[in-house]
């Protein structure tokens, strides 16, 4: 019999779920041999560098690109009539509308792509830039949405100015997009209707960017001869991608190769299709040589994804216990001047209406109206599942609302309106079947770790003295991994995910995924999960994914759908392997399949001490002596369809100090319990962890992207931008418990997510709580010294 | 454009390169030497993922021109391990998991190497305040300071460099 110890140092040795093991990828990166986009140097790359409008709304009157194309080194300047004859200068976004390649006769919104040129050198491109002469005649701009529905508000869009549907059902003015709604609406109505309390909250999630270090960039190249398009760039979906190319150029897939290099973070941003990818690929195609294409950050945080813009108002009915009876809310959506949101593609509101959150609530009604305004297109998922963020934000804002309303306490009122345990599996009131989850549990773990009624008394003190303490709590559920491909798709393509596994005769593995790393360290958790399905060393498990042309189809890494569908995938197809090897090792020990039990790396004969074949030996087997009738090799596939989302779920505490005279907010502590189910690599959790609260406390207390009335963005640089350096940055406190997913193969949910979608509900309510026991009910985002400062002005409470 | 003769030592080795006055020197360490350690984050010196170290100081090669190198000597991410040994910060940035895309990875470690040395025991918030010229938008700098502690101990322990 194997010592206990024995079997532990076996598995210790595999390095498998649960190991904090090191990352595979950090090498390269600590040497500066990364391999970025913006490192390429394929023979002959020339650069396009976009022309961009000055004006948020204009017709443009004409285009002259005669002094460009004399400087010498510009070898081509594409405009809108270039693209036309391609029927490249519209393309269709994933949300049913279409967004201009390059401005057709007019622009509507600042920095919209005009021409690109294209030149030997990056400098002589950005020269040839300033030489294209583009005249104008401007146009009033709109940015609030709320007005650009007003009956007169300028026409944004004037190419469907006349259609009554813009691909998400039908309009009801010339700037509205889409209505969307869910739930029960005579219910809801009737509940409010008779309630004991009933409170209202209107509320901005403001207009944000993600802002990874890395801009987007690509390198497309041509190859005329071949007819061969490979294109490099920054995607966090480059099968998707691929398939968009080809649907766009008329070429097949197979002869167009799409690779994502390293990605210097992706956050949202690297998701969508760009003009500038589309103009590269245009000009290499015709030029034949190598185009590449590289953001500047102005670029970036004016034109690529923005997130957010959401505009509601929230209302709950209770009884005067404080139980929520019913959940009511209003959105107007800013979806910019394109609807090109990155969404699955049935969702205009992606999944918003998990905005039930962690409580009980009986009946609900959501209703989401998206509107033209003249600002960039996008809408992504800033470190979120679609729309979460703001899901989260309602509710965790709605039920701070209703405790100040009745004058109970925050923390008690959460744990008076929670799923209980034994409720799961739940299905909300809007229609999602919650896996798994034990809210009533991670609370109190962390009101107890901080002291919480300490903290309330020290308040209180504070408060008589005039001083301003906040403690926000948010305890959210995610929805994760999108998604079942009955319920989610991509432009018809199901959102399922894949891995394919090859095990070498002497025992390591190369595995390929549809998802792609972009700071996750996939490389070295993927190999965690086999190594423990296969019992072979994660050390030589090499993981490849970003390259079309070698890693299955998938739909790629964003919406935490890494490790919920990819993960299984990989789990899945490791079983496969593991059922054949089973196979082999009944052949070369000659009993029936039935007599094996598996035993951390090996199959041992039940009962039989030293009967055994490792997996090392059964993999040698595999390719020369399996049993008769059964292929050679070892490797399998998976494409994995989720039969459900899943639902990480956490519960996050924050104390902030607020000074009276400034408004400057200090955050005292923050203290973040997550549930993520299974872990596969704690350190790499918690890394992620950290890095998801410093991008909430980004957004809760300084991001925006602003504009003025005429539509000029005042918000494009990293001098005007908020992005947290490590002077500003809190230290982050974690823990967890665990609740595994149920339908998911090793029982893991994702987690790179959560701590942005309940960090910045939390240090909102952290912030607003500081002035609660004066009757505010919710302030404006993000929470700048000056932004906190009207409120402590407006209250009088700056009087010395 | 005319362009100018530069010559000056990179990471220890005399370099030669013709570039045009008006050229960045990050450009000319990524795209004439090579060196594709240093990146482009922002190019208006707020980032610190192009900070090289030119004669002994941190700077942001976004907004140095490669003439100001001029017979000087500049370190990058690529002159930090010694014959093949790794140089502790590198190490703990490994070890404590001070990085995830690694995107600003080079810039950091470069900025921390000097940062050591105008400081070799610093403490937690002098090390927050010494590196807030670079920005990383995934580790939320937890990590990235634990690995700068970790190296200072080292170093102090072998006595500098
Ligand atoms: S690229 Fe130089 S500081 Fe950002
Ligand atoms: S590790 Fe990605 S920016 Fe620092």
């Amino acid at each position: 019999m194997a010592t206990t110890a024995e079997r532990v140092e076996r598995e210790a040795k595999l390095e498998g779920v649960g190991c904090a093991r090191k990352r595979k990828e950090d090498p390269r990166f600590i040497q500066g041999k990364g391999n970025y986009v913006d490192d390429l140097k394929l023979p002959g790359t020339v650069f396009g560098v976009v022309v961009r409008s000055p004006y948020a709304h204009a017709r443009i009157k004409s285009i002259n690109k005669d002094k460009a194309l004399k400087l010498p080194g510009v070898l081509a300047v594409l405009t809108a009539n270039d693209l036309k004859p391609l029927k490249l200068h519209w393309m269709p976004t994933l949300a049913g509308d279409v967004q201009a390649v390059l401005a057709d006769e007019k622009v509507c919104f600042q920095y919209q792509e005009v021409a690109m040129v294209i030149a030997e050198n990056r400098y002589i491109a950005a020269d040839g830039a300033d030489l294209v002469e583009v005249e104008y005649e401007e146009l009033p701009a709109v940015v609030d949405p709320h007005k650009a529905l007003e009956p007169n508000a300028p026409v944004i869009r004037d190419d469907i100015k006349d259609k009554k549907e813009a691909g998400q059902g039908p309009r009801r003015h010339h700037n509205h997009i889409f209505t969307w709604e869910v739930g029960d609406k005579a219910g809801t109505d009737k509940v409010f209707q008779s309630a004991e309390v009933t409170v209202k909250q209107a509320m901005v999630n403001p207009r944000v960017h993600p802002c990874p270090l890395e801009t987007c960039g690509c390198v497309a190249s041509f190859d005329k001869v071949r007819g061969e398009l490979t294109v490099y760039m920054t995607s966090q979906a480059p099968h998707v991608i691929r398939t968009v190319v080809s649907l766009l150029s008329g070429l097949p897939e197979s002869k167009i190769r799409v690779v994502s290099p390293d990605i210097g973070g992706g956050f949202g941003n690297k998701v969508g299709v760009y003009p500038g990818y589309v103009c590269a690929i245009v000009a290499s195609i015709v030029l034949g040589r190598p185009v590449k294409w590289i953001e500047t950050r102005i670029e970036n945080l004016a034109t690529t994804a923005f997130a957010r813009d959401y505009h509601l108002v929230g209302e709950l009915a209770a009884d005067k216990n404080g139980r929520i009876k019913a959940l009511r809310v209003n959105v107007i959506a800013d979806h910019g001047a394109f609807n090109s949101h990155a969404q699955p593609t049935k969702w205009p509101a992606g999944l918003f209406s998990i905005c039930t959150g962690s409580y009980d609530i009986p009946v609900a009604h959501v209703k989401v109206d998206g509107v033209y305004t003249n600002k960039a297109p996008g809408g992504v998922a800033y470190r979120c599942s679609f729309r979460v963020t703001e899901a989260v934000h309602l509710i965790e804002r709605m039920i701070d609302v209703l405790a100040q309303k009745l004058n109970v306490d925050k923390a008690e009122i959460r744990m008076r309106n929670f799923i209980k345990r034994e409720q799961f599996p739940y299905t909300s009131a809007l229609g999602w079947q919650y896996d798994s989850g034990d809210y009533h549990t991670a609370l109190k773990k962390v009101l107890d770790a901080v002291n919480y009624p300490a903290l309330r008394k020290e308040q209180e003190e504070k408060r008589k003295r005039g001083e301003l303490m906040g403690i926000g709590l948010c305890t959210f559920t995610e929805i994760v991994g999108a998604g079942p491909t009955k319920a989610c798709d991509i432009l018809g393509i199901g959102m399922f995910d894949s891995a394919e596994i090859r095990v070498h005769p002497t025992g390591s593995v190369i595995a390929r995924m549809g998802t792609i790393t972009q700071g996750q360290g996939h490389a070295t958790t993927y190999a965690q999960i086999i190594a423990s399905e296969l019992g072979l060393p994660s050390e030589n498990i090499q993981i490849e994914e970003g390259d079309t042309s070698t890693a299955p189809y998938g739909l790629g890494t964003y919406g935490s759908r890494s490790t919920p569908v990819g993960g299984a995938a990989t789990a899945m197809a490791a079983r496969k392997i593991r059922d054949k090897a089973r196979k082999i090792a009944a052949h070369l020990l000659e009993v029936p399949e039935g007599d094996l039990e598996w035993d951390i790396d090996r199959f041992k004969v039940k009962g039989v001490p030293g009967q055994e074949k490792t997996m090392k030996e059964i993999a040698w087997a595999a390719y020369n002596n399996v049993p008769e009738g059964m292929e050679m090799g070892l490797e399998a596939v998976d494409y994995y369809d989720p039969p459900n989302f899943t639902y990480p779920f956490g519960a996050y505490l924050a104390v902030v100090d607020i000074d009276r005279y400034t408004g400057e907010t200090k955050v005292r502590r923050f203290y973040a319990l997550d549930d993520c189910g299974t872990r596969i690599n704690p350190m790499i959790i918690e890394g992620q962890i950290h890095g998801g609260l410093t991008e909430a406390f980004a957004v809760a207390m300084g991001q925006k992207l602003e504009f003025d009335e005429g539509g000029n963005l005042l918000s494009n640089s990293l001098m005007d931008y908020f992005v947290p350096t490590a002077a500003e940055t809190p230290k982050w406190e974690l823990d967890h418990t665990v609740t595994k997913s149920p339908h998911h193969p090793i029982g893991a949910k994702g987690v790179a997510e959560s701590p942005h979608v309940g960090g910045i509900p939390c240090l909102n309510n952290a912030v607003v709580d500081a002035f609660a026991h004066l009757g505010v009910t919710d302030m404006e985002m993000p929470h700048t010294a000056y932004s906190v400062w009207k409120t402590i002005h407006k209250l009088g409470l700056d009087k010395r | 454009m005319a362009k100018t003769h530069i010559s000056f030592n990179l990471n220890g080795r005399p370099v030669d390169v013709l570039a045009e006055p008006r050229e960045l020197l990050i450009h000319v360490l990524r795209e004439q030497l090579a060196h594709t350690g240093p990146h482009i984050g922002c190019e208006t010196s707020h980032c610190g993922a192009c900070t090289v170290d030119l004669n002994g100081r941190s700077v942001k090669s976004c907004t140095v021109l490669a003439v100001q190198a001029q017979g000087g000597n500049v370190l990058t991410v690529e002159g930090l391990a010694t014959n093949g040994t790794l140089h502790p910060l590198q190490e703990e940035f490994m070890q404590q998991h001070g990085l995830q895309c690694g995107f600003c990875t080079p810039g950091m470690l470069v900025r921390a190497y000097r940062f050591l040395q105008e400081n070799p025991n610093p403490s937690e918030e002098e090390i927050r305040t010494g590196m807030s010229g670079n920005i990383c938008r995934c580790t939320g700098y937890q990590n990235i300071v634990k690995a700068v502690q970790h190296a200072a101990k080292r170093l102090q322990a072998a006595g500098g460099k």
